[in-house]
């Protein structure tokens, strides 16, 4: 890393959040919920030209189980629309959205009585990427974007709070 | 007129079965009687003058201030003779009037179930007569003109388990023909519909006895975006981008067969430049197709290398088609009566380092795959489809190819320029998928024949008509005189009118038959817009490829089948 050559072999003190949130930024894990057009886009982000490796979130796990961050390239319309939720909630904490494309941010052009007219009707969105559909730059765009509020979450701070405050409750039963 | 051999014959042997017959742009249309429908088929379909072997599409036209409101349009081809004819009953939307014709032609199953899924109108005698593109919750029929565009339902929100994800139109499809196996031993495999190799967007069923498929059923329409009713809303211009994002892997065909269409009810020719170009764009986007389908599908058998190679290539027709209109995907370059503008400066320069990077590419995946034993062994008499079979389904393009059918739009209805060009048409011989694998490689090479013969002989000149119906005046005219500017202020208020009529074209996608169907009452908005998608007849006979093989060859012979949802489900 190079950072060794100025402290040598030593300890580094830094916060919990910081260092979590470092390796998480670095590291997604995405689940590919492809459906439509913008899937040829996040085809060409994902190979040589555009190569999305450089940021770290280049490997796919087809198994919601196994990923971190759902991208919903395409269209969702009124039949997927339960599979879509059922996908999220099966994602393991924590976890964070990327809606690719205009259709999946806010139905797109397809203004009609199939089409859901956003994702966020359904489950939570971290980033939307416009366009229709959004270029590779755009794409790298909105990791790179995500990684910037990554950044930004407390990791221990909501848990000691929550133990902090179990823990009062527990001292009120008494 | 009455030189039509298909009518001819159905007067002599139905004398009282023909309500009327015209030609509509070249098109020969014959309205019949309800009653006499099945038995006329079955009579197109067996005598050896006639020969129609293929149903390529079935829909719908409303007309609610009619007393019988529907018109159900049948769209036949002899593959033999060369000839189509356009079948038409009347019917009101009172139940099980009209009769089914899936006893007839396999093919038409699905797409009876689809005007029933849209029009409401039930068939007679339908073995599984259910929803297809849509869900069984859903309410009305959304392409009767009494619908809303706009109206939505509530999202289809119920726990879902796996006995309900089975939909009742897939479970139709394994009812009705069960087979005997033993009901210990059988059990369901739900495939998708957000699988990694499906595409995400289809649902495949699978009864298993132990690793291998017995019977499959297939479920589509999670991708349909109402792309006929959103038409119908639309000016004919604005309609050109909803045909992008059809098969949005080749966007360009889909564009020159939606104008052409247009252009057919107009009645108009377009200038030869403008053909040639049309024919350059077509080619590119089969290229780029291929390309996709054939990385798609290695890659799914392991071969990361090809993808990468692959889709290298077609980043540089990206590139190119950015340079052309401005969208790398997404590319609405086509106009009624030309193209949104002329090729831009230095295109035979990039095309032609397009085609060297794609040369490469092409015959360093062949070195990878052709004699390679993995992938040989997992797609070597794997996937087959028998001849009969593949005309049943009506199957078109590379699959039906594959399977020694000699039948390309290109070659058979020649349309642009194409008769001016040397190319070949290759041909498998089983059906199975490395054959599919073959001929698209060898369709590629074919289409860079083209391309370059074509910017060879690609001649000077304008590429938009001068048509005062169609094309903008000059802005000195617009800015100059009250009919020039009259004239402006109509099209870009209105939009282009044509006459009415109604006409069916097809041209040769890169998954098959292409056509479009467009009815015109004379208002700037198409009354209806279908498309008679290539990959619907695919998706319909696709489980015969699947059954009686391994659960992993599903992935492979799904591969090689390019499903594009955006075409399917629409």
């Amino acid at each position: 890393m190079g950072i060794e050559r100025i402290f040598g072999d030593s300890l580094i003190t830094t916060k919990i959040s910081d260092v979590t949130n470092w390796a998480r930024k670095f590291s997604f894990f995405q689940y590919p919920f492809v459906t439509a057009c913008c899937g040829m886009e996040f085809m060409s982000a994902w190979c040589s030209h555009w190569d999305i490796a450089r940021f770290g979130a280049e490997f796919p796990r087809f198994s919601p189980r196994q990923s971190d961050l759902l991208i919903v390239v395409g269209t969702v319309n009124h039949k997927i629309a339960p599979i879509l939720k059922r996908v999220y909630e099966q994602m393991a904490d924590p976890k964070w959205v990327i809606s690719f494309g205009a259709c999946a941010t806010s139905g797109g052009f397809y203004q009609n009585y199939a089409a859901v007219q956003g994702i966020d009707k359904i489950i939570p969105v971290d980033v939307y990427i416009s366009g229709c559909p959004p270029r590779p730059e755009a794409v790298l765009d909105g990791i790179m974007k995500l990684q910037e509020k990554v950044t930004t979450e407390k990791v221990i701070d909501t848990k000691y709070d929550s133990i902090k405050k179990s823990k009062s409750k527990i001292k009120k039963k008494k | 007129m009455t030189d039509n051999i298909t009518y001819v014959k159905i007067k002599e042997n139905f004398p009282d079965s023909i309500i009327d017959f015209h030609r509509n742009f070249g098109d020969a249309t014959i309205t019949l009687k309800t009653d006499y429908l099945v038995d006329i088929c079955t009579f197109l379909k067996n005598d050896p003058d006639l020969d129609y072997n293929f149903m390529m599409d079935i829909t719908a036209v409303d007309f609610p201030e009619r007393d019988k409101r529907f018109d159900i349009v049948y769209h036949l081809y002899s593959l033999s003779k060369n000839h189509r004819i356009r079948l038409k009953v009347q019917e009101s939307d009172q139940n099980q009037k009209v009769s089914t014709i899936s006893g007839v032609w396999k093919a038409a199953n699905w797409f009876e179930r689809e005007v029933w899924d849209m029009y409401g109108i039930n068939f007679k005698d339908h073995p599984n007569m259910k929803r297809i593109l849509l869900y069984e919750t859903f309410e009305g029929f959304p392409l009767r003109k009494d619908y809303p565009i706009d109206k939505e339902q509530p999202i289809y929100d119920k726990d879902i388990d796996y006995s309900n994800m089975l939909s009742e139109g897939a479970l139709g499809e394994l009812k009705s023909s069960q087979k005997k196996g033993d009901k210990d031993r059988s059990f369901f495999l739900h495939i998708g519909p957000s699988h990694p190799a499906t595409h995400g967007t289809i649902h495949i069923v699978a009864e298993m006895e132990a690793e291998t498929i017995v019977k499959a059923a297939i479920d589509i329409g999670y991708l349909h975006r109402g792309f006929e009713k959103q038409v119908e809303h639309s000016t004919y211009t604005q309609a050109i981008p909803y045909t992008d994002r059809l098969n949005y892997v080749s966007p360009l065909i889909n564009n020159v067969g939606f104008v052409m269409t247009v252009e057919k009810i107009f009645n108009i020719k377009v200038t030869e430049r403008c053909q040639f170009i049309r024919v350059i764009i077509s080619e590119i986007s089969r290229i780029t197709d291929h390309l996709t389908c054939i990385a798609a599908s290695a890659m799914e058998l392991g071969a990361f290398t090809v993808f990468f190679y692959f889709i290298k290539a077609r980043e540089y027709f990206y590139k190119l088609q950015e340079d052309l209109c401005g969208a790398r995907l997404t590319t609405n370059y086509t106009r009624v009566g030309g193209l949104s503008h002329d090729l831009p400066k230095n295109f035979d320069v990039e095309l032609k380092k397009c085609i060297h990077e794609t040369k490469v590419a092409i015959e360093d995946v062949d070195k990878l795959l052709k004699r390679n034993r993995i992938f040989y062994d997992r797609t070597n008499d794997i996937g087959i489809i028998s001849k009969e079979d593949a005309i049943e389904y009506a199957f078109t393009g590379p699959v039906l190819r594959s399977t020694g059918v000699d039948f390309d739009v290109r070659k058979q209805n020649p349309y642009l320029v194409y008769d001016q060009f040397d190319f070949e048409v290759p041909l498998g011989t089983k059906g199975d998928n490395y054959d599919r694998y073959l001929v698209r490689m060898e369709e590629m090479r074919q289409s860079i024949r083209i391309i370059e013969q074509a910017m060879e002989k690609l001649p000077d000149g304008p590429v938009n008509i001068e048509d005062p119906r169609l094309s903008l005046p000059p802005k000195e005219e617009v800015y100059n005189q009250m009919e020039g500017m009259i004239n402006h202020f109509k099209l870009i208020y209105e939009g282009i009118k044509p006459p009415p009529g109604e006409a069916y074209l097809p041209v040769e996608g890169a998954n098959g038959e292409l056509g479009y169907y467009i009815v015109s009452n004379g208002s700037p908005k198409p009354y209806k817009c279908r498309v008679r998608p290539p990959c619907f007849a695919l998706m319909q006979g696709f489980h015969k490829m699947i059954e009686g093989y391994m659960m992993a060859d599903v992935i492979a012979t799904f591969g090689t089948i390019n499903l594009i949802a955006g075409e399917n489900d629409r």
